[in-house]
């Protein structure tokens, strides 16, 4: 059955094709292509997450050998569930992107941005579904660099030097990542996550795993951007083509989140590296920080690109505290805003994208009076907004909810109150968007726009929709979110 | 075997790799911050290779004769590391080649002022 070799198609399918995108060349044939590849991968990953939720812990060998040998393609709930993530979100955006790219990117380099595209999706379903540890590194470095290349292909002469900054900050961290790695390797003699599992506790009083621990988790969070380690995204992000902002915004970070929870749940699992080493005491302070310093940010930018990458900080602060909490309820948080943040930051910075198409560039200014003139652009991005304040009936509230029962259970009421406190903040950023598109009025001299295509609108509003949908029915996202915390808590990998 | 010598391999990589993360920081050359990389990973690749060599061991050969060989593991993760490295420079040094074509310097302090002025320009645009 070909079924049984889904874990391994998933990441083959877009690493085979990227050549061939570089052969044909054909803008447009190769957006079809790349537009079929990700469509496939949503299937196949959708039926990985009914597989896994129906028959438990997918194990694929690769090449037959036998772990901890060879290299094992692994996929329990968590996998299954940010697989789905990172595969619907390429495919709605692949859907979005022709017209936006054709007029960001100059036709003779739009081959190779689908070529990256799909190099990095490889990348990231990789980092996602493998079950080594230094697999994974490959796989992160493959797409790290490909969004480097992605990055640097923006308009604005800025998004070099953001590339390259993200270059030099991406691979410090990579090698951070790698050091871990190898001292783990040193004392356990393995590079297989469930063996590691295995193997871990009775090692873990020695210094040269609580060095491997601090090494992977700064390593980690620099992918991730964790406040303080986040300074190379508000520019990548900012200056980036809007299709690539939408696509990483959603899925690289929060792939990073998922090598951290592999990291810290599974591989230390046996260890409770969060009571032991106080690992949980230095997260929680910085995601805090995160959630205040980075809203703060927001408020004061322009750039509306710029606003929702600060935001985009803040939010992963959220989720790095619903981690850190270490209890069910908050590991469930933190996951599911993970898929919640996705699906709305997407829907924003597609919604921008649609801006920037029209106007040339997305500045507050530009967006005066913008919702009479291209109201379901605007509308979607209000329903995005307003789903990062946390408003009830969008996805935004669930995790929120959810963030502050885990607080309230762990008996830490002033974080409960902090996470309300970073909404507050959250409104006033949205309402500079609000404000300037529904109650200014658009300048005299404004050159007429229309609404965005078609084309754009429909992935568009999709995830406008869906972060509506999944708001106001949370009950399969939740219910799949709280199987996967018990089972990273009680199970590991087995 | 715990003693200043016995580590010799650990302190190499640790001075080779605090050398290179202070040039990455330091320096203010876009190609010198590479360079810098560059020390820092290789840091890391001695780490791996030593950390598998043994003492009189040789290649992990079926033959006669031999009994005590490296372990070969740590080795082939390197070669793949490597090749990373290999792909990272490449594309670090092709974005400073396009940052010298865009901002006509290669310094990062001036590229940020640069950068700065550009922010200050599109704001004027605006008011």
């Amino acid at each position: 059955m070909i079924s049984s070799q889904f874990p391994a198609l998933q990441v083959v399918l877009p690493l085979m094709m990227a050549p061939i995108a570089l052969i044909v060349r054909n803008p447009r044939a190769v957006w079809m292509l790349t537009l079929l590849v990700t469509w496939m991968t949503f299937a196949i990953s959708l039926s990985l997450l009914m597989q896994v939720l129906d028959g438990g812990t997918i194990i694929y060998r690769i090449g037959g050998w036998v772990a901890p040998w060879g290299i094992e393609y692994v996929l329990d709930k968590v996998g299954a569930f940010v697989l789905v993530i990172v595969s619907a979100i390429a495919s709605i955006v692949m859907s979005y992107a022709r017209r936006s790219i054709e007029d960001e990117i100059p036709e003779d380099r739009i081959y190779l941005f689908y070529t990256m595209f799909l190099l990095c999706l490889t990348g990231l379903l990789g980092i996602t579904i493998t079950g080594d540890v230094f697999n994974l590194f490959v796989f992160l470095e493959i797409s790290s660099l490909s969004s480097y290349v992605m990055i640097s292909l923006g308009r604005d002469r800025r998004a070099l030097s953001a590339a390259y900054r993200y270059l030099i900050m991406g691979t410090i961290g990579a090698t951070f990542y790698i050091i871990g790695v190898g001292m783990m390797y040193m004392m356990t003699g393995t590079l297989n996550m469930a063996d590691l599992a295995t193997l871990m506790p009775a090692v873990a009083d020695t210094t040269v795993i609580e060095a491997a621990l601090a090494f992977l988790t700064v390593g980690i969070c620099l992918k991730l951007a964790l406040f303080p380690l986040h300074l190379w995204l508000p520019n990548a992000y900012a200056y980036a083509p809007s299709v690539v902002t939408a696509f990483l915004a959603a899925t690289a970070t929060k792939v990073a989140v998922y090598v951290l929870i592999r990291i810290i749940f599974t591989v230390f699992g046996g260890v409770h590296v969060f009571q032991a080493l106080g690992v949980q005491n230095i997260l929680m302070s910085f995601a805090i920080m995160a959630i205040f310093i980075a809203s703060l940010m927001a408020i004061y930018q322009d750039n509306v690109k710029r606003l929702f990458a600060y935001s985009s900080i803040a939010q992963i602060g959220y989720i790095v505290l619903g981690l850190s909490f270490a209890s069910e309820t908050g590991l469930a948080a933190g996951i599911i805003h993970l898929f919640n943040h996705a699906i709305m930051k997407c829907a924003i910075f597609l919604g921008l994208g649609c801006i920037s198409l029209r106007m040339g560039r997305v500045t507050i200014k530009d967006m005066y009076g913008l919702g009479t003139r291209m109201p379901w652009t605007m509308a979607a991005i209000v329903i995005g907004g307003l789903s990062l304040i946390g408003i009830p009936m969008t996805v935004g509230f669930v995790s929120k909810w959810y963030l502050v029962r885990a607080a309230l259970e762990a008996g830490m009421w002033p974080i409960a109150v902090l996470i309300v406190l970073g909404s507050l903040l959250a409104i006033i950023y949205v309402w500079r968007i609000v404000e300037a598109a529904y109650l200014k009025p658009a300048p005299e001299n404004a050159k007429p726009v229309s609404e965005a295509p078609l084309s754009m609108l429909l992935p568009l509003w999709v995830m406008a929709l869906a972060s509506i949908y999944f708001g106001v029915d949370a009950t399969n996202t939740l219910s799949i979110a709280l199987d996967a915390a018990d089972s990273l808590l009680n199970g590991g990998l087995q | 075997m715990q003693t200043f010598s016995g580590l010799f391999n650990y302190w190499i990589v640790i001075v080779l790799m605090m050398m290179g993360f202070y040039m990455v920081i330091s320096q203010h050359n876009l190609i010198k911050k590479i360079i810098g990389l560059n020390v820092f990973q290789v840091s890391v690749f001695v780490f791996y290779i030593s950390m598998g060599k043994i003492k009189g061991g040789t290649a992990p050969i079926l033959a006669e004769g031999i009994e005590i060989y490296s372990n070969p593991l740590p080795h082939v993760l390197i070669l793949t590391a490597i090749v990373v490295g290999v792909a990272t420079t490449a594309l670090a040094l092709s974005l400073t080649v396009r940052i010298k074509d865009a901002f006509d310097t290669i310094e990062d302090d001036e590229i940020n002022a640069l950068e700065k002025a550009d922010r200050a320009k599109e704001r004027e645009a605006l008011s």
